[in-house]
């Protein structure tokens, strides 16, 4: 009897506080070089990484043999696990709304992100208002609940679109002379898009004012109606507070200038500038704000302002002292950046190192987590991905992705597991069937209420 | 003194004769839902109430007596939600699309019924956009609705009713479900929660319509409606203490709506939707109740209606594969295993001590409405237990138990007296009793389908 228990809090033990060592891995650190070694795993967290570590009594151990171990990729711009649409299209300004309320952790998407390396994702707004709705980083806990998505602790943002996706609804719809219109929403024009920003800045900042002189007021004593709660505003007080990050999809060199002197204006900051494929034309400049920059390898000329892209972008961005990622913009996409960060040493030379940084350690910079993910250091999430072959190869397939150290991702068992999935869905397929047939006769043709 | 009795006996006899105010059904079964089963008894119902029940009572000398033998006596029916009486509904089922989306958007609108549609395109939450919060059923129930009669022929005597269009659609109100009366004696509680849907005013393009466009645009907007109304009921508490000095706060109906309403009834059919309607509700410090529910089959569903502790309401039209749909399109596993297990969230629900109703989403028709009960008992669900989701579980979830919902002394006369066991294929409804009065069920003239769901598609995109 007694035995007996003991066998099963051994089985369950690793369940809890579970301790795994990756063995013999090519391990890209990312911050701290290549090496040929282990990583130990501890509560979640990487405890050790070196050529020889001591694999403590009862740890897992995953054979890395001939294998690489890189940091869990980013993603610092995506639209999936989300619920209901991603843009509140109907105004300019639509900071009230939160990408935090919609998510949806059944969403497929996140399963093949995962496949792809991908553990973190910056979900953000679309990109049909000059300031968009609010976004949040998420892990790609596959299987838990929404709020479990979230990267805890992670600061908020939110999403500024500039450019044609903005201006776009203010036109009439299919272009000038089109037969059919839509009520025409300000902005029409690139200069509307400032005059919006501005506008809603200046709001916001009468707001502030407002509930600072209110919280002063009562922090002497007073007893005050408080003013109304305004959940456009917010956002973009916390903006004004610096506790919300900006990231401000952007294509023209133009209009990326046009949104750093406006932040200015309104002292505060753009975190990252997404997309920014004109970047390289005013890298200085992106440099000395201290924005990011997230973009694409080598995607471009599918609208007018895309037309003046080149494959060089990240690598040039990176040289002037940007901190430059790659993003996908996209489900699909989204479960290869390894191979969009070997674009970058093809187009520009940038280092092996750097390339996966610019999918790892920059993203996490850019999205202000680099103290918990982006590279495999001890006292780091242990958010990891396991290659069969140098992952910035198109030919390296995901093995394993550990989350948080779990594995969320298992190439051997999802492949061995698809047989007895299928059997499973076709047994509903036929069960289904069958009533159906089973419903079928007892229905005299015609007769009434025979649908059930 | 004798002789002024006596014409007074006669005054009333001659009043009953029109409309009789006392019955006794005796020799019937009777189940009383709230204690055990009458295997053979009698109930007696005069002036809408139930005077007496059980085995040994006598049956008054001016009552009119329904031979109850072979015959069985349940509370009327409840349904938990629905729009019977409200304007703008079809009579009947013009507009079923069986499954999803045909509310609201195919049904014309009747003149001075409140709708959202043609109001110019809203801005903000400023505008109040798809909001009627104010509107209450009871102050639009149009007692000359001929699905008053359908509905009550499959055994219901109660309508939770709803306002549904819009995203504050409207308060609630339960009604008796009588015929040709003056809407207000149909009135039992006149609000009993809004009714709030994921309707997006725009129409969910994104781009062009109103706001909002988006779900996250509705919730945003369901978000500001409450912090507005906390502040807009503080001001006005403020003004009203001492006006003097202070500006005045301006008129908000769409404000005043909420407030009046003691709870919300929200939409969730997904475990994400359930999820995620619970703990916005709970942010919102609103009680609530949540409708459709199919997916609490799942574990996790019921774990997390458990650890809120909020009552549901699950719709009985049972997801069913899409008509005409392209054979080589398979659905999903999680559609399919949603169609397979839907029908058994109801037992599921009773076992876990869920508090749980059952409602017709639309289903008017006798016959559809049976079937689909049947489909939950053949998913678990006792009859007895699927009876009282059907009647005292509806009433205590609306905290109206004390006056209907079971066949108790003292209670409200709404009865059903079928022969044979409720909700089989071959039980028909004999008599049905609404405060008291007597109806036979109208023959049967089902159409299939019913009018489309009551309830939208909650939580948007697929």
């Amino acid at each position: 009897m007694n035995k007996a228990w003991i066998a099963a809090l051994i089985a369950l033990a690793p369940l809890s506080a579970e301790t795994i060592v990756i063995q013999n891995a090519t391990v890209m650190t990312v911050t701290k070089g290549t090496l040929k070694g282990s990583v130990v795993i501890k509560d979640g967290k990487i405890a050790e990484v070196g050529e020889k570590v001591m694999v403590p009594q009862g740890a897992t151990v995953i054979d890395g043999t001939n294998q690489y171990l890189i940091p869990g990729i980013i993603d610092c711009h995506s639209h999936i696990a989300a619920d209901g649409g991603i843009n509140e299209g109907s105004v300019s300004v639509s900071s009230m709304v939160d990408i935090k309320d919609v998510l949806n952790p059944e969403d497929i998407a996140i399963y093949r992100a995962l496949a792809g390396g991908v553990t973190t994702a910056n979900i953000l707004h679309g990109s049909a208002n000059a300031i968009g709705g609010c976004t949040l980083p998420i892990k790609m806990r596959w299987g838990k609940d929404a709020q479990s998505l979230i990267f805890e602790g992670a600061m908020p943002g939110i999403k500024f679109a500039l450019g044609e996706n903005p201006k776009r609804a203010g036109n009439p719809q299919g272009g000038r002379g089109a037969a059919t219109t839509v009520q025409a929403r300000y902005p029409a024009t690139r200069m509307g898009i400032e005059d919006t920003i501005r506008e809603a800045f200046n709001e916001a900042k009468a707001y502030k004012e407002e509930w600072d002189a209110y919280n002063a007021r009562v922090a002497r004593g007073e007893h005050l109606i408080p003013p109304r709660k305004d959940l456009k505003l917010e956002p973009l007080k916390e903006v004004l507070e610096g506790k919300r990050y900006v990231h401000a999809h952007s294509y023209r060199a133009d209009e990326i200038l046009m949104l750093i002197r406006v932040a200015d204006d309104y002292g505060f900051k753009i975190r990252t500038f997404q997309h920014v494929l004109e970047g390289y034309k005013v890298a200085k400049e992106i440099a000395a704000h201290g924005a990011g920059a997230s973009t694409f390898s080598d995607w471009w000329s599918y609208k007018v302002e895309a037309f003046d892209a080149i494959p060089y972008n990240a690598a040039l961005m990176a040289k002037k002292g940007i901190v430059v990622s790659l993003n996908s913009d996209d489900a699909e996409l989204m479960r290869h950046l390894n191979s969009e960060a070997g674009k970058a040493m093809k187009y520009g030379g940038v280092s092996e190192n750097d390339a996966l940084a610019m999918v790892t350690l920059n993203p996490a910079k850019q999205l202000g987590i680099d103290n918990r993910v982006g590279s495999i250091e001890v006292g780091k999430d242990a958010d990891l991905v396991i290659f069969d072959k140098f992952p910035l190869s198109d030919y390296a397939k995901v093995q394993k992705v550990l989350i948080d150290g779990t594995v969320y991702f298992d190439r051997d068992n999802e492949v061995s597991g698809r047989p007895a999935k299928q059997a499973e869905k076709q047994k509903l397929i036929d069960k289904e069937k069958q009533n159906q047939q089973r419903q079928q006769p007892a229905r005299r043709p015609g007769a009434p209420g025979g649908q059930q | 003194m004798k002789k002024l009795v006596t014409a007074l006996v006669f005054v009333c006899a001659y009043a009953f004769a029109q409309a009789p105010s006392t019955f006794a059904i005796r020799n019937a079964k009777i189940v009383t839902v709230g204690g055990p089963v009458i295997a053979k008894g009698t109930v007696v119902v005069r002036k809408g109430l139930i005077e007496a029940v059980g085995e040994n009572v006598a049956v008054p000398s001016d009552a009119w007596v329904v031979d109850g033998e072979g015959l069985t006596v349940y509370p009327g029916l409840i349904d938990s939600l629905s729009t019977v009486g409200m304007p703008g509904a079809p009579a009947t089922s013009t507009t079923a699309t069986a499954g999803r989306g045909g509310r609201g958007q195919a049904t014309p609108a009747t003149p001075g019924t409140p709708v959202t549609a043609a109001a110019p395109l809203a801005r903000g939450p400023e505008d109040r956009p798809a909001t009627t919060s104010w509107v209450v059923a009871a102050d639009e129930i149009q007692a000359t609705d001929r699905r008053i009669e359908t509905v009550r022929s499959a055994g219901f005597t109660t309508a939770v009713t709803f306002p549904t269009r819009g995203i504050f659609a409207g308060q609630g109100s339960i009604v008796d479900l009588l015929s040709g009366e003056k809407a207000g004696e149909m009135v039992l509680v006149p609000s009993v929660g809004q009714y709030i849907s994921l309707t997006r005013a725009g129409g969910g393009g994104g781009m062009g319509g109103g706001f909002p466009s988006s779900l996250m645009g509705t919730i945003s907007y369901i978000r500001q409606i409450y912090l507005d109304a906390a502040h807009y009921q503080l001001v006005k508490d403020t003004y009203a203490k001492d006006p003097r000095g202070m500006e005045r706060p301006a008129y908000d109906r769409a404000l005043e709506g909420v407030l009046e309403s003691k709870r919300i009834l929200f939409p969730a059919n997904r475990l994400v939707e359930i999820d995620r309607m619970l703990r916005f509700a709970a942010e919102l410090k609103q009680p609530v109740i949540l409708y459709g529910v199919h997916e609490s089959y799942r574990p996790e569903a019921i774990q997390v209606i458990k650890k809120y502790g909020a009552p549901v309401l699950v719709s009985l039209r049972w997801p069913e594969p899409t008509r005409d749909a392209n054979p080589d399109d398979v659905d999903s596993m999680r559609t399919l295993e949603t169609r397979d297990k839907a029908a058994s969230a109801p037992a599921l629900l009773k076992k876990a001590g869920v508090r749980f109703a059952l409602y017709s989403d639309g289903l008017d028709q006798p016959r559809d409405l049976q079937r689909a009960v049947k489909k939950a008992m053949d998913g678990g669900l006792s009859r007895e237990d699927a009876v009282r989701a059907l009647t005292l579980s509806a009433a205590e979830i609306y905290g109206v138990a004390d006056r209907m919902g079971s066949i108790e002394k003292g209670k409200i006369a709404n009865l059903v007296v079928m022969r044979g066991d409720i909700f089989e294929d071959r039980t028909k409804v004999e008599l049905i009793f609404v405060d008291g009065r007597k109806y036979t069920p109208a023959p049967d003239t089902a159409t299939p389908g019913g009018r489309g769901p009551a309830t939208d598609d909650p939580g948007g995109n697929r």
